[in-house]
C-alpha cells in the first residue's frame, strides 16, 4: 500500500465530479456575480457605483433597513413562542400531544408561501374575516398587507423551528441535573432560569440562526403580502426581472451586498455557538408533570390556539379549492373546476415538480453518501476544500442562488438557462449541504473496523463501501432525503427566478396564478402540494421510526 | 494454508514522528504469537501493517517467501478479529460468517458445509438467524473468530480481542481463543496490553517498548528471567534492590546495600567482582526466616488466597521511584501471619533472583535468553 502520486479510481471519480459540481454550479456563478456587482453596467468598466446607488437611494438602502427589521422582530418571536412551547410541551402533560406535534411538523413543512396568500384569503381587502366585520359590525379591519403581514406568516411559518430544536434538547436534559440544582436549594422559576435556560442556549442559538437565515431569504411571502414594505429578496428579484435584457449589475450588487450580510450573521452564530456549546446527553429524561387546577386549562388553551392559528392556512387553502368559480371570481357553491383547470392546463407543472425533485434527491442520496465518506474517512487537503464549499449554500438565499445560476449560464457555450437541468442542479446544490452533515455524522457512529473486516475478508474497498457502509447509512440517508424530497417540491425562490413556460414547478404556479389572482387554481395546487406533504411526512415518520424532523 | 511471518526491519512514520524506528522478527507457522505492551508502544500499528491497513514506509514484510508489502488488504487473505468486533449489524450471525466465502467464488453447497462446521466449533449454532444486536459480547466474539477463520486466512490477527468483554467472560473466551486456534492451526498474531491474558494464551510473547521488542520468549521465559528491567516491571510485579556482585575464590555472589550476600552460581562472566547492579524479587519469592532482609510492613491486604503486604526498606537499599516494594504470602504455606507495623526478615528466594545491570537494560544470569 505504499503511496502513489495519483490513483485513477472510483474515489477520485468522486472527488473531481463533486468538486466540478460545487465549482461549476456555485463558485463559478458567485464569482462572476460579484464581479458584475464591481462593473458599471454600461462599459463593463470597475466601479462601485452600484453599491453607491444602493447606499445613496433610500428606495433602495430602506430595503436592507426592512429586512434586517422584519427578520429580526420574526426571529425573537419565533424564540418566545417555540421556547415556551417546547418547555411545556416537554415538561408536562399535554393532551392530544402528538396530534399537536404533526401539526406544528405540518406548518413547518408546507409550501412556505401558501401561509401568506392563505392569510390574504382570510384578512386581505376583500378576505373572508374583513369582509364579515365590515358588513356586520362595520369595523374596519386592520391591515395584513406589510410588515405585519410579513411578521404573522413568516412567525408561524418558523417558531416550529425554535420548538423542534428546543424539544430535542430538553430530552437530553438529564433529571438528575435538575434533581442536583433542588438538593442545593433551587427551585420554581430559579431553576428554570439558572438550570434549563443556560444548557438549551446554544440550541435555541442554532435553531435562531435557521430562523434568522430563513425569514430574511423568504422571497414569497413578502412578495405576496409586503406591498409597500419592499424588502431585500423581493428588490433583488423586481430589479432583476426589470433589468433582464439588459444588464444585471445592480441587482448582482444587492445580491452581493445581501450575501455578505448572511454570511456575517453565519459566522457570528458560529462564534458564538463553538464558545458555548457543549456536549449533552440524558440516561434518565426530565420527568412529565400534570399541571392542576385553571393553570392546566390556559396552558391547554394556549397550545391549542397556537396549533390552530397556524393550521388555518392549510385549512382555508383546502377549502378555497373547492369553491365554484367563474373564471377567476368565485360564486356561491362547491366544485372540482379548480382541479379541472389544473389537469387540464397545468398539468406539466404538477409532473414537472415530482419529476426534478426526484431526480434532485437521487442525485443528492448518491453524491451526499459518497461525498461524506470522501470528506471523513479519506481525509485530505482537497476533501477539506470540498467540505469547505458544501458549506457556501447554507449562506446562499435562494433567489440569489436563482440569479447567479442565470447570469453565469445565459450565454454559449454554457447556455443552460430555461433547461430542466439548471433548475435541478439548484436544488442539488440548495439541499445537498444538509444531507452532507447528516451523512457525515452517521459515518461517525459506524466504526471504521466493520469496514476494515469486510475487507480482511476479501472484499475490495469499493466492494466494502456499497456493501457495507452504503447499507447500513442508507436507513439515516434516507430519512433525511425524504425531508429535503420535502423543501424540493415546495422551493420557490430559485426556481422563480430559473423557470420558463416548459420547466414550471407548482410552486412557480400557484404564485403565477396568485398574481392572476385566480385564487381557485391556487388553492387546487397548494392542497396538491400540502397533501403530498403530509404523505411523505407519514413516510418519513414510519421509515425514520420517530418524529426527529431536522431541517 | 497458514504461513510463517518474516517481519525484517520494517520502520512506521507518521510524517516526522516515528512509531517503529525498524523492527525485526520471524513468526513460526502455527504459533499463536502475542505482541505484548502498555498503549502507545506499536504493538496496534505493527498488526495493522501486517493486515495491510497502515503502510509501510521500510524494511518489508513477508509471508512465507513473498513480500507483501504492496499487497492491498483485501488481497493479503488474512483473518482480522476485532476489539469492537466489528460483526455487520445489518447481517445475520450466518450471513456475517458467509461474507468472506461468497466473495471467494464457492457453490452454495460447500458454503453451507462450512459455515455449519464453522458455527459447530465456536458453538453459536443456535443463534445462527438472529441479528448480532441481540448477542451479548461473548457471542458477539465468537462470531468475529468464526467470520475471521472460515475463509481459511493464512494468518489470523486478533486486536485485543477480549478486552470489552467482563473479568469472568474473558477468561471464558481466552480458552476459547486458544482452543479453536489449535484446532484449525492457524498462524496467529494476539496484540494485547493484559499480561495475564498473554501469559496465559501464548505460544510465544514479543514485549515491546517505544516501537522495539524488549524480549521475545515462552510465557515462562519471560516471566522467570526477563531480558530487562522494563519485561520485569511490566509483566508481573518486581521489587528493584540496589546491590553489587562480590567475586571471590568460592564463586559469585550478589549483596544487597544492608550487606545481606546470597551466593549465584548462575551470574554470567560479565559479572565482575565490585560491580554494581539491580537486584529483582518477585513478592512471591519472599520467605520469612531468620535471615534475610530486615523491613517493617506498612500495609496489609487480604486477597483470599494469599495476603499482600507493603514493605518498608531504608531509602538506600531501593531503587528510587517504585510504587511499592510488596511480599504476597501464600495462605496454604503460611505459618505465621504479620501485622502491620512488625518487624520482619524476608529471605529472598536464590534460585529465583534476577540480577541486571544498573542500568537495567540487560539481564546478567547465564541462562537468559533476548529471543527464544
Amino acid at each position: 500500500m505504499n503511496k502513489k502520486l495519483f490513483k485513477w479510481d472510483f474515489w477520485t471519480g468522486i472527488t473531481i465530479l463533486s468538486i466540478a459540481i460545487f465549482g461549476l454550479f456555485l463558485i463559478y456563478p458567485l464569482f462572476s456575480l460579484f464581479v458584475s456587482a464591481f462593473q458599471n453596467a454600461d462599459t463593463g468598466a470597475f466601479s462601485m457605483e452600484n453599491f453607491v446607488r444602493f447606499f445613496q437611494r433610500k428606495y433602495y438602502y430602506q430595503s436592507m433597513i426592512n429586512s434586517f427589521w422584519v427578520t429580526t422582530c420574526v426571529t425573537a418571536l419565533a424564540i418566545v413562542i417555540g421556547t415556551a412551547l417546547a418547555y411545556f410541551m416537554s415538561l408536562y402533560t399535554i393532551r392530544f400531544k402528538s396530534v399537536v406535534e404533526v401539526c406544528i411538523i405540518i406548518s413547518l413543512l408546507s409550501p412556505p408561501f401558501i401561509g401568506a396568500y392563505s392569510w390574504i384569503l382570510i384578512g386581505g381587502r376583500s378576505g373572508i374575516l374583513t369582509q364579515f366585520l365590515q358588513t356586520t359590525f362595520h369595523y374596519d379591519f386592520p391591515s395584513i398587507y406589510g410588515f405585519a403581514g410579513i411578521l404573522l406568516v413568516l412567525t408561524l411559518k418558523l417558531y416550529p423551528f425554535i420548538y423542534l430544536y428546543v424539544a430535542g434538547a430538553m430530552k437530553n436534559i438529564d433529571s438528575a441535573l435538575i434533581e442536583a440544582s433542588e438538593s442545593l436549594g433551587c427551585s420554581g422559576i430559579r431553576k428554570v432560569v439558572t438550570v434549563i435556560v443556560p444548557l438549551i442556549t446554544p440550541t435555541i442559538l442554532a435553531g435562531a440562526l435557521m430562523v434568522f437565515m430563513n425569514a430574511m431569504a423568504d422571497f414569497g411571502t413578502p412578495m405576496l403580502i409586503g406591498e409597500g414594505f419592499n424588502v431585500m429578496p423581493v428588490m433583488i428579484y423586481s430589479e432583476f426581472i426589470n433589468e433582464v435584457g439588459d444588464q444585471a449589475n445592480f441587482a448582482a450588487a444587492m445580491a452581493a451586498i445581501m450575501v455578505i450580510i448572511t454570511s456575517t450573521i453565519f459566522m457570528l452564530q458560529k462564534y458564538v455557538v463553538n464558545r458555548k456549546s457543549f456536549a449533552m446527553s440524558s440516561l434518565r429524561p426530565m420527568q412529565v408533570h400534570t399541571m392542576k387546577g385553571i393553570r392546566n386549562v390556559v396552558m391547554h388553551a394556549l397550545i391549542y390556539l397556537l396549533v390552530a392559528v397556524s393550521m388555518i392556512p392549510q385549512i382555508v387553502v383546502i377549502y378555497t379549492s373547492f369553491l365554484k368559480t367563474k373564471g377567476s371570481v368565485f360564486v356561491p357553491g362547491y366544485s372540482l373546476d379548480s382541479y379541472r383547470t389544473i389537469f387540464e392546463s397545468l398539468g406539466t407543472a404538477v409532473s414537472n415538480t415530482y419529476i426534478f425533485s426526484t431526480i434532485a434527491i437521487l442525485m443528492i442520496i448518491f453524491l451526499g453518501m459518497t461525498v461524506a465518506y470522501l470528506t471523513t474517512r479519506r481525509k485530505s487537503w482537497i476533501t477539506d476544500i470540498i467540505d469547505t464549499l458544501t458549506m457556501f449554500p447554507y449562506i446562499i438565499p435562494g433567489s440569489v442562488l436563482g440569479i447567479t445560476l442565470l447570469l453565469a449560464f445565459n450565454d454559449e457555450p454554457l447556455l443552460l438557462s430555461g433547461t430542466a437541468f439548471i433548475i435541478i442542479i439548484s436544488l442539488v446544490i440548495r439541499r445537498l449541504p444538509y444531507t452532507l452533515r447528516s451523512s457525515s455524522a452517521i459515518l461517525y457512529q459506524i466504526s471504521p473496523s466493520l469496514e476494515e473486516a469486510s475487507i480482511s475478508l476479501g472484499a475490495s474497498p469499493i466492494k466494502t463501501f456499497f456493501r457495507v457502509t452504503a447499507v447500513m447509512m442508507l436507513p439515516g440517508v434516507m430519512s433525511g432525503a425524504i425531508l429535503s424530497w420535502i423543501t424540493a417540491i415546495n422551493e420557490l425562490s430559485s426556481s422563480v427566478i430559473l423557470f420558463t413556460g416548459a420547466t414550471k414547478t407548482m410552486s412557480v404556479a400557484i404564485y403565477t396564478e396568485v398574481i392572476r389572482a385566480s385564487y381557485g387554481t391556487a388553492a387546487a395546487l397548494s392542497t396538491i402540494l400540502t397533501l403530498t406533504t403530509v404523505v411523505a411526512m407519514l413516510i418519513f415518520f414510519k421509515v425514520s421510526g420517530s418524529r426527529n424532523v431536522t431541517l | 494454508m497458514s504461513v510463517e511471518i518474516h517481519i525484517n526491519n520494517v520502520v512506521k512514520r507518521y510524517g516526522d514522528l516515528t512509531i517503529i524506528p525498524g523492527l525485526t522478527q520471524d513468526i513460526r507457522n502455527g504459533e499463536l504469537f502475542t505482541l505484548l505492551g502498555p498503549s502507545g508502544c506499536g504493538k496496534t500499528t505493527l498488526l495493522r501493517m501486517i493486515a495491510g491497513f497502515n503502510s509501510i514506509e521500510g524494511g518489508e514484510i513477508k509471508f512465507n517467501e513473498q513480500v507483501i508489502n504492496d499487497i492491498p488488504a483485501h488481497k493479503r487473505n488474512i483473518g482480522m478479529v476485532f476489539q469492537s468486533y466489528a460483526i455487520f449489524p445489518h447481517l445475520t450471525v450466518r450471513e456475517n460468517v458467509e461474507y468472506g466465502l461468497k466473495l471467494r467464488k464457492l457453490t452454495k453447497t460447500e458454503i453451507k458445509k462450512k459455515v455449519d462446521d464453522i458455527l459447530e466449533v465456536v458453538r453459536i449454532t443456535e443463534y445462527q438467524d438472529r441479528l448480532p444486536e441481540r448477542l451479548s459480547g461473548g457471542q458477539q466474539q465468537r462470531v468475529a473468530l468464526a467470520r475471521s477463520i472460515v475463509i481459511h486466512p493464512s494468518v489470523l490477527l486478533m486486536d485485543e480481542p477480549l478486552s470489552n468483554l467482563d473479568a469472568k467472560l474473558r477468561i471464558e473466551m481466552r480458552s476459547a481463543i486458544r482452543d479453536v486456534q489449535k484446532q484449525v492451526g492457524i498462524t496467529t498474531v494476539y496484540v494485547t496490553h493484559d499480561q495475564e491474558e498473554a501469559l496465559s494464551i501464548s505460544d510465544r510473547i514479543a514485549v515491546m517498548k517505544k516501537g522495539e521488542i524488549q524480549q521475545t520468549a515462552r510465557p515462562h521465559t519471560i516471566y522467570t528471567r526477563p531480558y530487562n528491567i522494563f519485561v520485569s516491571t511490566f509483566i508481573g510485579h518486581s521489587n528493584l534492590f540496589r546491590g553489587h556482585v562480590q567475586s571471590t575464590e568460592t564463586g559469585k555472589a550478589v549483596v544487597f546495600a544492608d550487606g545481606y550476600t546470597v551466593p549465584m552460581d548462575n551470574l554470567s562472566e560479565e559479572a565482575g567482582d565490585g560491580m554494581e547492579v539491580i537486584i529483582s524479587v518477585r513478592p512471591e519469592e519472599f520467605s520469612i526466616q531468620q535471615e534475610g532482609l530486615a523491613c517493617k510492613v506498612r500495609t496489609k491486604v487480604f486477597l483470599g488466597k494469599y495476603i499482600n503486604y507493603s514493605l518498608g526498606f531504608p531509602e538506600e537499599m531501593l531503587l528510587p521511584d517504585q510504587p511499592s516494594i510488596e511480599f504476597s504470602q501464600d495462605l496454604g504455606h503460611a505459618e505465621q501471619v504479620l501485622e502491620v507495623g512488625d518487624t520482619v526478615t524476608l529471605r529472598p528466594n536464590p534460585v529465583k533472583l534476577n540480577v541486571f545491570t544498573s542500568d537495567g537494560s540487560r539481564n546478567i544470569l547465564r541462562d537468559v535468553v533476548h529471543h527464544e
